[in-house]
């Protein structure tokens, strides 16, 4: 995807100025218009205070917190296996991705991220992947609806379905999926789910190729999005923004490879980086990354351990009965195991003291665990570093000179969750 | 380790200010002993060490103890990938510690929200108001001595005025109880 293109680029800072002097005389006052919390275009319950000047931005305020529901604070009150389903809640459009997050930052708390069977970092790193599949379909569905592109949406939301059918398959439900334990997952996947996932990933080409071609050259498409709110290099940095929005802008930044976890080091794909910035741009890193995605899924299928029946019985968590309950068998027959089951239930593991800050890559951006323990079963506190909070907080600066019908486009190319941002 | 090293020339150049670098799980922590200093230590660790970008900044409330508050910043630097956290204590009395807007954006929101949650103020900040909860609550909701049930605000207590339709039921919320354990239809007495 190396294309290079010379676009005449579009500084929001000086087009609101001229705007500003070009109306000066015909224009009397301006004007203040909410948008939302409650409107199709802020996917959730996102409020933008906007100024305007006739149809021209001059400025914006976004209002968050509409969804906030103290997870931060919940999480220093349960142990921290209670916390897992309250991940899923975080970015419902990949809620595996959290699970996976959420536990690698326990488990580096535990310092056992090192001692994790390889195959749950296979089943761990699938999951990420689908998630990240998953919501980056319906970011890119949203997007292209918001502009009028409705079949787009249909198309990504079929494929979606499959992606839901592979969750039940692995954990019994579509959505709230809360699969990863501390020190490992759920359970072992189902003997037929490899040869899903790998039909999933045979079907899903095409599908991405017919939604290509419906927008990257469609020209109605690349005039609404292209040169639309760019981002340097310098502000995407300077604002923390994470993940695809961050590779927008040009910086080949992405936690899987530059500060590998799980089983990624051995797993061959690439980081598509934009040239511009734009929403055209972060579009484009999007797509790309969903092939990249299917990639990663295609290696994984081919390389877990113990392949699809598991005969040769791999294990899918660490052995330790302080950290992950034992067999029931076990618990009902032998004391030390039914000592450890009731711990481990009622208190919790023993999580030493210290602190460490764990940074995931997912689908949105960066997904980070702060977790501060003194010890004992409940974080003393814990932040969420949520990436869609920090990535709103550079609409102030790309709206300004905008028209209110590129809102619709920024912000389904900033791709956020209120669920996430809110926490 | 990169890290390290870079927390050593931190410690190096700022003397007595910043601790001994801890190493806890591979990840660097500096303390530093006057919170005043914090923008001065995070320009040098930006311009000079090139640690471009602010993950994020975090609180933690030492209920009990003295000082109060510990504020968390996590640092990173982009081209060289190493990481390093700093951390400094703020006493309960003063509260206030100055703004690093100045040296990353991206502070801005971080600091709103720990503004919102922990009623630390930043002076210096260009727009220190609530993020996540409303303007004019009166509580800050992360605070140790915050109960998690939550406290009655002016908020009205009751979001309807018509009976909802299965009102009463064995498992529906009661409305207006003064916090989310009075609403809670699990304890309610059988007898009522």
């Amino acid at each position: 995807m190396a294309t290079v293109r010379d676009i005449e680029i579009r500084d929001s800072a000086t087009q609101a100025a001229q705007a500003a002097e070009e109306l000066q005389d015909t224009v009397g006052e301006k004007m203040v218009l909410n948008m939302g919390p409650s409107h199709p275009a802020t996917h959730g319950v996102l409020r933008i205070v906007l100024e305007l000047d006739g149809e021209i931005i001059t400025k914006a305020d976004p209002d968050v917190g509409y969804l906030h529901r103290g997870d931060e604070k919940i999480a220093e009150n349960m142990t921290y296996t209670q916390f897992i389903p309250y991940t899923d809640r975080l970015d419902y459009l990949a809620p595996l991705a959290n699970n996976v997050a959420y536990a690698l930052a326990v488990e580096k708390l535990l310092g056992i991220e090192k001692d994790l069977p390889l195959r749950c970092q296979y089943i761990r790193v699938m999951c990420a992947e689908l998630a990240r599949i998953s919501a980056h379909l319906l970011g890119l569905g949203a997007f292209a609806m918001d502009l009028g592109a409705v079949t787009v949406f249909l198309l990504t939301f079929t494929e979606r379905e499959k992606i839901y059918n592979l969750a039940e398959a692995i954990c019994g439900a579509r959505f709230t999926t809360s699969y990863t334990r501390i020190g490992g997952v759920m359970r072992d996947l189902p003997p037929t789910w490899l040869d899903q996932c790998r039909q999933f990933c045979d079907e899903f080409i095409p599908a991405l190729e017919e939604v290509e071609t419906l927008l990257t050259r469609n020209r109605i498409w690349v005039d609404r999005v292209r040169g639309l709110a760019v981002i340097s290099k310098d502000d995407a940095i300077d604002y923390g923004l994470s993940g695809p929005n961050l590779r927008g802008s040009g910086i080949e930044w992405d936690l899987r490879k530059n500060q590998p976890y799980l089983c990624y080091p051995d797993l061959a794909f690439d980081i598509p980086v934009g040239s511009v910035g734009d929403c055209y741009d972060r579009y484009l890193v999007r797509m790309e990354e969903m092939r990249q995605s299917v990639r990663i899924l295609e290696q994984c299928i081919r390389k877990i351990p113990g392949g699809a029946d598991n005969k040769t019985k791999e294990p899918v968590s660490v052995a330790d009965g302080k950290i992950v309950l034992p067999p029931k068998q076990n618990v009902m027959t032998k004391m030390e195991e039914l000592i450890h089951q009731f711990i481990l239930v009622t208190q919790g593991m023993n999580c030493p003291p210290g602190e460490i800050y764990f940074g995931h890559e997912n689908p949105k951006g960066e997904l980070g665990f702060y977790i501060n323990s003194k010890g004992g079963g409940t974080p003393y506190r814990m932040k969420i570093r949520s990436p869609s909070f920090v990535n709103l907080s550079i609409i102030p600066k790309i709206f300004p000179g905008c028209l209110i019908s590129d809102t619709v486009a920024i912000l389904g190319s900033l791709d956020f969750v209120m669920g996430e941002c809110d926490r | 380790m990169p890290a390290l090293e870079l927390a050593q020339k931190i410690k190096a150049k700022f003397g007595d200010l910043i601790s001994e670098p801890a190493d806890f799980r591979g990840e660097v922590t500096l303390k530093i002993a006057d919170a005043e200093k914090i923008v001065e230590v995070c320009r040098y660790a930006k311009n000079d060490l090139d640690f471009n970008y602010l993950v994020d900044i975090s609180s933690v409330d030492n209920y009990g103890d003295d000082p109060r508050w510990t504020v968390v910043y996590h640092l990173r630097g982009l081209r060289h990938g190493g990481e390093l956290r700093l951390k400094t204590d703020v006493s309960e009395e003063k509260s206030e510690l100055p703004t690093v807007t100045t040296v990353w954006q991206t502070a801005n929101w971080h600091e709103r929200e720990i503004y919102d949650m922990m009623g630390i103020r930043f002076h210096g900040h260009p727009d220190l108001r609530r993020i996540l909860m409303w303007e004019g609550y009166p509580y800050f909701p992360l605070r140790k001595d915050f109960p998690l049930a939550g406290k009655p605000s002016d908020l009205p207590g009751v979001a309807f005025t018509k009976l909802a339709p299965l009102e009463g039921g064995p498992f529906v919320t009661v409305p207006g109880g003064e916090d989310a354990i009075h609403r809670e239809p699990r304890v309610r007495n059988p007898e009522q």
